[in-house]
């Protein structure tokens, strides 16, 4: 692991919060390199949650720094952070299942006419909507027949998939999946497995977070192991059992010194 | 994928024509739209008086308060709320809008956009309690129903009447062949084609179906839900000043005991129209079927002579049944 690595697309130093007397985050580091699916794993109450809010603008940070692609940046809420490339996948399907597919991948971000009919009536251009999330799906190879069905008829890992998509068309620097798989079943979550490599392979590094230990070894190039509010360790699933890794995680194994510092 | 084909090509004519028919009547306003004509066929062999040009005029005269009200009822219903004050709120509009003019002597345009201002008012009051306070539409729009009865009666117990034409002229005819149609009418159907138009063709009318289906997904979208509630509670609020309006061109008085059963009206008309009482489903044109079919069998029941408690009657068997429809097709698709 000493070859030189490149500038993280996303960088954090130090960063700490307080519940009031709780402190979720105790000086907690964070990489992420380009092209790369890191994942983060730790136990409940480590801060796994509380570093992803913090780096996708749901929360502040107390104290710490954030930089994207090297440049200082702050996060005031989750907005500012998809303004700048920032993209989130949530676990419980966060789509609207009486709008169709395109309408979900353009929720919040439609594209108005152009002229008077876009601006004074104000009226959406549903066929360029339509164009683009045709293409959208095809990027990730999801094979849904009609953009325009409810997404409500799609089954969970159809409607993940769109989440997905949503987030891969729009995200130009980072796309953060938080345990994308936990409300789907084993077929489903195969699907979303292929997705993420999808997304990786069109060069967007992916930020997951999971439980699963077997799907963060299946897909992570590294894992980022978080305790007690801290980064403890960054492993590669080649060199890492899973056992490994759930014994850094609880505190019954010590990390490496090299990858800890 | 290729079960689907299979199963296709072993699927008989008969089948997919079936399959077809239930696929078209599934499509939103189709149900109520046939249960329109349905109405209208049945009335039309029982009565000459009903298919007339003059008595259909009548139908959609009756039929104009409540129809506007139940346009911000719309609104308010895709978002999944709901709004028990529109009535009450639409009375005190028209009772200081007819006062103003009356009694103050406040010129006519004047008095109609105070009117407007308050009923306004009141939408955007029941928009914050929802929206920012987090009070449950029911329990907010049944505070503001008794806030908006008490304010209108402390301040009037008896009628306006001898309005000024100026505040009376939606109440005004043009004839159209024989048929003599009000201006009213009109502006029921152009409050209407606006609504179908904004909440179709326009980002911030798809917010109002994405924040009743889901939303957590509508704000975790970038989108401010809070004053996008706000925003439907006021335009509803609005389009119940217009409703005031129409209400006092047609009694040409200000009755300040209107509307009081106005709200639940309105309900009916919307739920019969087909929208989901659990929000993000409907039309607002199924809400305009759905008051004509009141509207028709109210009509249709008076003219063959049948007592008006059957109308009541009909009415409530026609709401389980929407309601019904709506819970059941609901249950298939979550």
């Amino acid at each position: 692991m000493s070859n030189p690595m490149p500038t993280p697309v996303l960088q954090a130093r130090g960063l700490v919060k307080h519940f009031g007397h709780v402190v979720a985050l105790d000086g907690a580091d964070f990489e992420l390199y380009p092209g790369e699916i890191l994942a983060v794993i730790g136990d409940n109450g480590a801060g796994k949650s509380t570093l992803i809010k913090a780096l996708s603008g749901a929360l502040i940070p107390d104290e710490g720094t954030i930089y994207l692609n090297g440049t200082l940046v702050r996060f005031h809420n989750p907005l500012d952070a998809r303004r700048m490339g920032i993209e989130t996948v949530y676990q419980d399907l966060a789509v609207a299942p009486a709008l169709n597919i395109m309408e979900n991948i353009f929720l919040g971000r439609e594209i108005r006419r152009s002229g008077v009919l876009g601006s004074l009536f104000r009226m959406l251009d549903k066929k360029q909507m339509m164009n683009d999330t045709v293409r959208y799906m095809a990027d990730l190879k999801i094979g849904i027949q009609s953009m325009s069905q409810p997404v409500g008829t799609l089954s969970g890992g159809q409607r993940q998939g769109v989440a997905v998509a949503r987030s891969a068309a729009f995200a130009k620097n980072v796309v953060i999946m938080d345990e994308p798989t936990a409300a789907l079943g084993v077929k489903e979550s195969r699907m979303v497995v292929e997705l993420i490599r999808q997304v990786r392979e069109r060069g967007l590094p992916v930020i997951l977070i999971s439980h699963n230990m077997p799907l963060v070894f299946e897909l992570a190039d590294r894992i980022h192991i978080q305790r007690l509010g801290r980064r403890v360790a960054v492993i590669t699933p080649d060199e890492y059992s899973m056992a490994d890794a759930v014994a850094i995680m609880t505190g019954a194994k010590e990390a490496e010194p090299q990858l800890a510092s | 994928m290729s079960d689907a084909l299979v199963h296709d090509r072993s699927q008989s004519g008969w089948e997919r024509i079936r399959r077809n028919i239930t696929h078209f009547l599934s499509l939103p306003g189709v149900g109520p739209t046939l249960a329109l004509l349905i109405a209208s066929i049945f009335f039309a062999t029982q009565t000459d008086k009903f298919l007339t040009g003059r008595n259909l005029s009548l139908v959609v005269q009756q039929v104009i308060v409540v129809g506007t009200l139940a346009v911000g009822q719309t609104l308010v219903i895709l978002t999944a709320g709901i709004d028990l004050s529109n009535g009450m709120v639409m009375a005190l509009g028209s009772v200081i809008m007819t006062s103003l003019a009356v009694e103050f002597g406040v010129p006519p345009a004047i008095a109609i956009i105070i009117g407007l201002l308050i009923t306004t008012a009141f939408g955007l009051l029941n928009g914050s309690l929802v929206a920012l306070v987090k009070l449950p539409p029911f329990i907010v729009t049944l505070g503001t129903l008794n806030i908006a009865y008490a304010v209108t009666r402390i301040y009037r117990t008896t009628t306006i009447s001898n309005l000024p034409p100026a505040i009376t002229f939606l109440g005004n005819t043009f004839t159209v062949g024989e048929t003599a149609i009000t201006y009213g009418s009109v502006v029921m159907i152009v409050v209407y084609l606006v609504a179908w138009f904004v909440l179709r063709e326009t980002s911030w009318g798809r917010h109002v179906y994405a924040v009743g289906d889901n939303p957590e997904a509508t704000r975790l979208a970038g989108i401010s839900t809070t004053r996008l509630l706000i925003s439907v509670y006021g335009i509803a609020g609005f389009i119940y000043g217009i409703a005031g309006l129409l209400l006092v061109a047609r009694t040409q008085v200000g009755d300040p005991q209107a509307g009081q059963t106005a709200n639940l009206d309105s309900i009916t008309a919307v739920v019969l129209g087909g929208t989901s009482l659990f929000g993000g489903r409907g039309s607002v044109l199924g809400t305009l079927i759905g008051a004509l079919i009141v509207g028709v069998f109210r009509n249709g029941l008076q003219l063959m002579g049948i007592p008006s408690m059957y109308q009541v009657l009909v009415t409530g068997i026609l709401v389980i049944l929407a309601v019904s429809v709506d819970q059941l097709s609901h249950r298939g698709q979550a």
